[in-house]
């Protein structure tokens, strides 16, 4: 089958659906395609989870620039969007003298970046803010700006209101192809057929020089670097902090860090390792990695309560060999738009990137903005954040919402029917987590799991051996008659 | 429905849920209610499917589903008892005001003049354990596989790895051989099993599943799903000796890594906790640090056997009905109740000794399995019960009774020790 569009955008993390979201303001054709059943489920799903403040990234550089701006953006998109934001600022803690002096460093690049606010605290004012960071820190720079945010949270709210608008998110989406005719993108080819376009946008994080290859422009390289976190059950919160505490930056990045999450759970990291280049997918998380990250999050917060860890994950960035994010039409394939090496401040710079790069295609293509553009998205009831009367309300309205799947997270069916029906809807048990946070607190879906696994098949009218975790091939159960699972 | 105040207030139908109510029944209680989250009562019970179940307590080897049934029927058609399904508590106040939530009902609110605790208890989880490697699809807790196949009829996998010889993953992997899959094998990290002896046999022995003592897993490989996963033998320390590592092919993994009690909701009153049973630290009548909350069942600490758990819910059944009718004794000391030497946890962590004298349960789990010990109970110098052994594991609990006349006026604090005798 063949399809139309004027843009594509290939990749479904926070910078393409950032993008979308942009591109839905326009009079434009927009499809975005994503290789796995759910959204944000690359880099986006697995990383800080930090809208930082601005003032790692040297002065003149992409980062720089789209890290301050994106930061300034959100804070407008927290209210139109709904978005799980909180302002916490951050904190980059120092403990002897020479690093004192790379905050003198980072405070005079953030005031060159023009971040507000910045300031350097001496060590008792930190442990005033934050009462168990180390005795050994020394001071440390304190970024008001800065906050944290729920990751797949943004990047669903993105894609939603540009599906609203008229944005087309086809899943499960594989590309095989771009076509390019006398150095122009003519097509983009996928394993759901052709989509005929003159623009391709390539947000395919760390895939995105494979990506820009297939269209001709080998220009730069992407290099993985993995990163492990553990996270830390809400009653570690008190033991932990409440903003961002980071280590003084070396080489390597900022390092690794104590945090908390909007939802009042803390962690700690990430490391981080250069993989080889065949290692892409490696998100496993080691002994070595984890010892790592434990050890030097104590030098920071020195009583970790290990024994609150519920869960660890590993995310790999996405490192272009320029050392600076790749931003802006290609110098050898016409419409092809690299949006590439989005790592840290990745996050923080989508809708700064969004709007820098759809800025360029519009008005190079003369696109009028749609008149009938509507702002926002569907509310998403949260039972647990509602007065009682309010409770009551939504459950007279839909008794749905009377009936606890998930107990840690008092997570209602209401709430999953919900995920699974809005807008670019859960289609997996992950996408169901991270849209209501069904199994992603102590018992990490122990309970749930089965539960939200049968709601799945249902609603999605699918047998309960076709419901997968979140990738593409992760089934869960089988059959017991015939032993078989998966799709035939 | 409104604010109705009832005698006594269950948080959970599980076994425990369903013998205090029927034991606060028999105690006299008018107005009893029973909170359920899940859609029937029986709790845990209701998936296991296998027998073993209630040689103490009904005399006869019962079903899990057969046991529920049982504590059921007893309480079932008692004008005095209600029973809500599908209901979930949100909140206890120190009142004792209870906020519960279900489709059919709605939000409401219900008052107790008690309230017994019974939500017990959970599974620990891979990331609690920290199992390196990746995070496929085909990782499960052993109880989560165990009610999809036999509440909900589907398998979890089709070659089997399992990880911990507690109960519930000595008690699957014989579940998956019936229902034809390979279980490949079981690791436990300890140089012991930490399952009941008899599952032991009839679980591994009988069906040749290997047993790897000593071991634990240092990767999960597989992306989507799981596709195998590297073993390898643990020091005295249960750190992963470097170079004897071995890997298993296999689709799933089951874990059956411990049990956790399931105390949000007694955190949330504030209750004072015990850091080893992980449960509320409670009296003989399993009465907890705030006055007319008892809790009892695996929520105040893991039990092996579900025939112990009824008889310490009819204890905490037993004592609410009292309190709520103002028939309690006035106690006239409080005394610890401490475990020592091989002792690891006792439950009662204290006994509020009154005038007329009682007799004392007590229930404890070891730290590490003997051969012929001796069981001492003592009050200060005296001896109030003592009493040999043959074996203790801490897979066992423990249960033995201080008599009414030996536990009598003696409120220098106790002290439970287990010590191993002279062959």
């Amino acid at each position: 089958m063949t399809k139309q569009a004027d843009v594509v955008v290939i990749g479904g993390g926070i910078t393409g659906t950032a993008i979308l979201h942009e591109l839905a303001k326009y009079n434009l054709r927009a499809i975005l395609v994503e290789r796995e059943p759910e959204l944000a489920a690359g880099t986006t799903k697995a990383n800080s989870a930090i809208l930082h403040a601005g003032f790692d990234a040297p002065e003149g550089s992409m980062k720089a620039r789209m890290n301050v701006e994106g930061n300034k953006m959100y804070h407008d998109l927290k209210d139109e969007l709904n978005l799980e934001i909180r302002w916490s600022g951050s904190l980059v803690a120092a403990v002897d003298d020479e690093q004192m002096a790379v905050l003198k460093d980072l405070l005079k690049r953030g005031k060159d970046n023009d971040v507000p606010g910045l300031e350097i605290w001496d060590g008792n004012t930190v442990r005033e803010s934050e009462p168990n960071v180390s005795k050994d820190v020394k001071g440390a720079l304190w970024a008001p700006t800065a906050g944290i945010c729920w990751p797949f949270g943004l990047a669903l709210a993105f894609a939603e209101n540009a599906v609203i608008n008229g944005a087309e998110i086809l899943r499960e989406c594989t590309v095989t192809g771009i076509t390019v005719k006398n150095h122009s993108v003519t097509a983009v080819e996928t394993n759901q057929g052709t989509i005929e376009t003159k623009y391709v946008i390539n947000a395919a994080g760390i895939h995105a020089d494979e990506i820009s290859r297939l269209a001709g422009d080998d220009s730069f390289y992407i290099h993985p670097r993995k990163g492990e976190y553990i996270l830390f059950d809400k009653t570690a919160q008190k033991d932990l902090v409440y903003c961002p505490v980071f280590p003084t930056p070396t080489k390597m990045g900022k390092g690794i860090l104590v945090c908390a999450t909007t939802h009042g759970n803390v962690f700690v990291g990430p490391n981080a390792q250069d993989m080889s280049d065949d290692e892409k997918e490696n998100t496993a998380v080691t002994i070595p990695g984890m010892d790592e990250t434990l050890e030097k999050a104590r030098r920071l917060v020195p009583n970790i309560p290990v024994g609150a860890t519920i869960t660890e994950f590993a995310g790999v960035r996405a490192v272009s060999s320029t050392g600076d994010f790749v931003l802006g039409p290609s110098a050898i394939t016409r419409g092809l738009i690299q949006a590439a090496g989005i790592q840290s401040p990745g996050l923080t710079s989508a809708p700064a990137i969004a709007k820098y790069l759809v800025d360029g295609i519009a008005s190079e293509m003369s696109a009028a903005r749609k008149a009938d553009y509507k702002k926002g998205r569907p509310a998403q009831p949260c039972f647990r954040m509602l007065t009682n009367a309010d409770q009551k309300a939504l459950i007279a309205r839909d008794a749905r919402y009377g009936r606890v799947i998930c107990r840690c997270e008092t997570i209602t069916e209401g709430e999953i029917l919900d995920a699974i029906h809005r807008p670019v809807g859960a289609r997996t048990v992950d996408g169901v987590k991270r849209r209501t946070r069904a199994g992603m607190g102590r018992c990490q879906g122990g309970f749930c799991g089965p539960r939200v696994t049968q709601i799945l098949a249902r609603e999605l009218n699918i047998p309960i051996t076709e419901v997968r975790k979140e990738m593409s091939k992760s089934y869960m159960f089988y059959d017991k008659e015939t032993q078989s699972g998966g799709k035939a | 429905m409104g604010e109705q105040l009832y005698d006594v207030i269950i948080i959970g139908g599980g076994p425990a849920g369903l013998s205090a109510a029927y034991s606060a029944w028999q105690n006299g209680a008018k107005k009893i209610l029973v909170l359920e989250r899940d859609r029937e009562a029986g709790g845990i019970l209701q998936q296991c499917i296998h027998n073993g179940f209630g040689l103490h307590h009904f005399k006869e080897e019962l079903t899990g589903p057969g046991y529920a049934q049982r504590c059921y029927d007893l309480v079932k058609d008692k004008e005095e008892i209600e029973i809500l399904v599908d209901t979930m508590v949100l909140n206890i106040n120190d009142d004792k005001l209870v906020t519960a939530v279900s489709p059919k009902h709605g939000l409401i609110k219900v008052q107790g003049k008690t309230i017994i605790l019974t939500m017990g208890c959970r599974e620990r989880t891979r990331g609690a354990i920290r199992i390196p490697g990746y995070r496929p699809a085909g990782v499960f807790t052993a109880g989560a596989a165990q009610r999809m196949v036999n509440m909900e009829g589907y398998l979890p996998g089709k070659k089997i790895v399992i990880l911990g010889s507690g109960d519930i993953g000595l008690i699957m992997a014989r579940r998956m051989s019936l229902e034809g899959c390979k279980v490949q094998a079981v690791l436990e990290i300890c140089p012991f099993s930490n399952g009941l002896t008899r599952n032991m046999v009839q679980c591994l022995y009988d069906y040749d599943i290997p047993l790897h003592l000593s071991h634990t897993i240092t990767a999960i490989h597989g992306k989507d799903r799981v596709t195998g996963i590297t073993a390898a033998k643990v020091d005295e320390h249960m750190k992963p000796i470097p170079g004897t590592e071995f890997d298993i092919d296999c689709d799933t993994l089951l874990l059956s890594v411990g049990l956790i009690p399931e105390n949000e909701l007694s955190r949330g009153l504030g209750l004072d906790m015990h850091p080893l049973t992980s449960g509320p630290i409670v009296d003989q009548h399993r009465e907890t640090s705030i006055t007319g909350i008892f809790a009892a069942g695996n929520v105040v600490h893991v039990h092996d056997l579900v025939d112990f758990v009824s008889e310490e819910a009819e204890i905490a059944g037993k004592y609410a009905a009292l309190k709520a009718m103002g028939k309690m004794e006035d106690n006239v000391a409080d005394v610890a109740v401490e475990a020592a030497g091989e002792v690891r946890t006792c439950v009662p962590q204290h006994v509020r000794a009154g005038e007329n004298g009682e007799t004392i349960r007590l229930f404890m789990r070891v730290r590490k399995p003997m051969k012929h010990v001796r069981l001492t109970v003592k009050s200060g110098a005296d001896t109030l019960l003592s009493k040999v052994l043959p074996v203790a594991k801490p897979s066992e609990m423990i249960a033995v009774n201080v008599p009414a006349d030996k536990a009598k006026g003696h409120h220098a604090d106790w002290t439970v020790s287990v010590t191993e005798e002279e062959a």
